[in-house]
Order: C-alpha cells, then structure tokens, then sequence
C-alpha cells in the first residue's frame, strides 16, 4: 500500500508570492470581464448611456411630442464620422469622448483650458426640449440635457474687443474617420455672434433623454442655437475662441452662396437648390409648415432687427 | 433538358431585376426604412434607377466586346425595369413626399434645377418605354433608334440631377458619371478605332449556337 507524503515544500515557498497574487488578480479581473461581457450582450445597448442626475425643468421647453431616443440618435449630420445619416451611429465607437479638453481662449480675461468633467459642473444641468431644424427640410425634436453657454462665457470675462465666438470641432482622424475624406475642410468650425452666444435659448448640451450625450450627437460637449439650422450647432467642442472679427465656419467655407453666417431657420428665404418653405417632421407623414426662426421669433427676432435676412441668411 | 433552361433564363433574369423591389418592400413592412423612410424609398428608387439606365446602356458595349449577341434579348426588359424604377422614384415624390400638392410639385419643377433635369429624364424616357413593343419597333424602322437615342440624354440627365441635389459628398454621384462616361464614350470611340468592337456578323458570332442574325447590327 503506497502511502503519500505531504511534499515537504509548500507550494508557497515554490511560487513567488507577486506572482500568485497577481495570478488571482488576473483570474478575478478576467471573470469579471467575462461576467460583464456577458451582461452587455443580454442589455439592449453595449454602451450602455451613463444618467445624469439632478436635471431641472425649463420655461424654454416645448411639449411637442419628442421623437423617440432611437430616431434622434440613428438618423442624423455629423461628417466626421460618414456623410450618410445613418453613418454616425455606426461610426460612434470610435469618438471616445474621453480624454477630453476645452480650451477657452482669445479675447478674455481669464484663458483657461477645462477638463470635460469639470466644465460639465459649471452650472445647474436642465432639460431644453427644442426643435431642430436641418437645413436639408428634416425636423425633430428632442430633449436636450445642458446648460446657456452664457454660463462659461460669464466666467471667461470676456473683453471689450470680443464680438464673435467661434468653435472648433476635434481634429483627429482615428477618433473621427470621416475626416480622412476632404468633403469639408476639416477641423469644422463655426461662429456665433456675442448677443447670439450670450441669449438664453443658446445652451452648451452634454446630455440627451437624461444621459450622457451619445458620441453621434456630439460627445462629450456641443452647443445648441434652436432657432438657426442644424449646422450651426457644432458638435464635439475642443475649442471656444473670442474674437473681434466675424470667424469663418465650415459649410459657408464649402457653398458661400448656399450656407450663410447667420443660418437662421427662415421659411422665406430658400435654400438656392430647394425650398425651406416646409419641413418633414421626422415620424410624421404630411410636411408641416417651417416656422420664422423655427418658431423661437418671440425670443430672438429682436436680436435681428433692420437686418436684412435674404442678404444675412 | 436544354430547352427548358433556356426557356427559365428569361424569367429568372426578371425575377433578379425585381429584386431590388422585393427588398424595399421587405424593408417597408418590417419597419426597417431608418427614421425618415420617404427619404430612404426616395433614394432607393432613384439610385436603381439609375444603376438599370447603366446596365441597359452597357449590353450595347458588352456585346460587341465579347461577340455575345444573345444580350441583345435583355435590352429591353433592362430598359423597362429602369422606367418602372424611375416611375416609383416619382410616384414617391409626388405621393409620399408632396402628397399631391401639385401647386408645390410645379412650382418645385420650373424653381429648382435638380428636379427640372430630372422630371425631364423622366419625360424622355416615357415615349420609349411606350415604344418598346416588337409591334412598335416594326412599325418606326429607323425612326426607332433615331427615337431611343433619347435614352442617352436621360441616363445624362438622371446623373446630373443626383450630382446637383446633393450637399457636399459628391463622390457617389460621380462614380455613377464615371460609369456613363465609360459607357458613352465607348460609342464614340467605337466608331473610329475598329479593335474596340467585333463585328457583330463576325464568324465567331455566327458559329455561336442559337444564334440566328437576320437583323442588321444597331449600335444604341
């Protein structure tokens, strides 16, 4: 009968002790990678959107029906990541919203670059549900998650010389593919006028349906301007610059006769190749009726007054 | 055996040209035509359009290169699959997209040029769809292909039409002009360097079976 020895050396004195205890970190952290591979493949969205808390309401809202989270973040412009609207929900895994940083600079007192997370806390978070208007006679509307860029722009303290804000889009191909194509000059730009930037309905948003901005729509920062096409709501901030001089932007770059500086929603000034007499509402059937400054006249015409907006469209 | 082989190449040929059909109305019963699906039907009917214009224009060039008459006998239902195309691509816009609003659909055909070039294709393309029966064809002689030329100027203007609506991304419409290019230029060019095309009466052609050439070659 063969009886068996204890080995007179502990495994313990063979294995280092670094080395097995790395070897249970490895073993815990693969399983939980496992695990949590596992879970994202039973929730409906891999990404799945982190909530934002402490969202309050705003007068500025509309109770428009909303077009659903899938519409609003399946169908949409953002070049940098494919010219089809379909492309930017496709392409989103590569525009990782973090590291991330805003530099404000330019015509201000106080020049300063932000970390993304600490620019999101500047202020109170609030819901905006706006209309949004393309200039290719799509609309939606969707409820944003932000705060007025008046807020950042305060902080900056901007100086007497400061007429113009203009934004600048990340610049970087592996995050945003599409800029590997030169169908507009890349990085996008584009420019507001102060009173513009500084009027209430102007928001910088970071969030929509109450999470954290998806990457199609623009992670992790954009503003939204309600009232003036699509466009002109530049996504994917890293830069905001005070200037003197009105600041180029990128679709009146490509067709000057075509896309203006101002771009505001106008049902009486065509676009030189179609109407924007009316709009698709994206989920409906019959084409609605485009509203002067799309339906935001009431807080903003003042700010256009004696302008001339076939010449300034 | 042979025969009835033969006999199904016709109707599958018709069945892949109605593929593309199938998959839109696939795609509008499950829901699948994306948030905005009278833009998406709007697209999907105009890019087939134009890709049976092209295929129609190429049995011409592929013919005389190859020496493989028997093409000839697809023509037709290429070009008819093209028109049945673009007449969804209008029915679409007249229906789905202005909902009868013919004060608009006009006022839509004389301002903006891209649906000027285009209703005009589709206008040109509506007499040689109508003359497209052996009947017709009999009774023109001549005329018949002096008519059909117009299907050159359609298959211009259909690409012109998609090269103007679109805002910045230029580079589909121009694959499609580089492909009419190729194909128009062909009968240019064929004309005055011979190695381009074989006779289509070569003997290579006439000692293909089933082939029976009574009637003259016509370059269209």
């Amino acid at each position: 009968m063969l009886i068996k020895r204890p080995s007179d050396i502990k495994s313990s004195e063979i294995t280092p002790k670094a080395l097995y205890l790395s070897r249970r970190r490895f073993i815990l952290t693969a399983s939980a990678a496992a695990l949590g591979g596992f879970s994202t493949l039973l929730s409906d969205d891999a990404s799945a959107a982190e909530k934002l808390g402490n969202i309050g309401k705003s007068p500025f809202s509309t109770n428009e029906k909303l077009n659903s989270f899938k519409d609003v973040t399946t169908y949409n412009n953002f070049y940098e990541l494919g010219t089809d609207k379909g492309d930017p929900a496709v392409n989103a895994k590569y525009l990782t919203p973090r590291p991330w940083t805003v530099s404000v600079e330019g015509e201000v007192k106080k020049a300063r670059t932000y970390d993304i997370d600490a620019l999101t806390k500047l202020a109170p978070l609030e819901e905006r549900i706006y209309r949004l208007r393309c200039v290719e006679a799509w609309s939606m509307v969707i409820p944003w998650v932000g705060f007025p860029l008046h807020a950042l722009v305060k902080l900056a303290e901007p100086t007497g010389n400061a007429k113009f804000v203009q934004f600048v889009t990340l610049l970087d191909p592996k995050r945003m593919p599409g800029q590997k194509s030169p169908v507009l000059q890349w990085p996008y730009i584009e420019g507001l006028r102060m009173d513009e930037a500084m009027h209430p309905l102007t928001i910088l948003a970071i969030g929509l349906y109450g999470e954290v901005l998806p990457s199609q729509n623009g992670a992790p920062i954009r503003i939204v301007v309600p009232w003036k096409y699509g466009f002109k709501s530049i996504k994917s901030i890293v830069k905001i610059r005070f200037v003197e001089k009105q600041p180029a932007n990128s679709w009146n770059l490509m067709q000057p006769q075509e896309y203006g500086f101002y771009s505001n929603v106008n049902p009486e000034v065509d676009h030189p190749r179609w109407s924007q007499a009316t709009e698709r509402r994206i989920g409906e059937f019959f084409r609605r009726k485009t509203l002067m400054f799309n339906g935001y006249a009431e807080q903003v015409a003042d700010l256009y007054r004696g302008m001339d907006l076939k010449k300034y469209y | 055996m042979r025969l009835t082989f033969r006999r199904a190449i016709k109707p599958a040929a018709f069945l892949i040209c109605s593929v593309p059909l199938g998959q839109l109305l696939y795609d509008g019963l499950t829901g699948n035509l994306g948030a905005n699906p009278i833009e998406a039907v709007t697209r999907f009917t105009g890019s087939w359009a134009l890709i049976f214009l092209l295929l129609t224009l190429s049995v011409t060039p592929l013919r005389r290169i190859s020496g493989w008459n028997g093409l000839i006998k697809y023509r037709r239902m290429l070009g008819l699959f093209a028109f049945f195309y673009v007449v969804l691509h209008f029915l679409t816009y007249v229906v789905l997209d202005h909902f009868f609003d013919f004060a608009r659909i006009v006022q839509d055909i004389i301002k903006r040029p891209y649906v000027t070039v285009g209703f005009t294709s589709f206008v040109l393309l509506i007499p040689l769809a109508v003359t497209s029966t052996a009947a017709m064809i009999r009774r023109l002689g001549k005329r018949w292909q002096q008519l059909h030329r117009l299907v050159y100027i359609a298959a211009i203007g259909g690409v012109i039409h998609f090269y103007w609506l679109v805002k910045a991304d230029i580079r589909r419409p121009l694959q499609y002009g580089a492909v009419l290019a190729l194909l128009l230029g062909y009968r240019l060019l064929a004309k005055w360097i011979p190695f381009l095309s074989l006779p289509l009466s070569s003997k290579a052609a006439a000692a293909r079976p089933g082939y029976k050439s009574a009637r003259p070659a016509n370059l269209q």
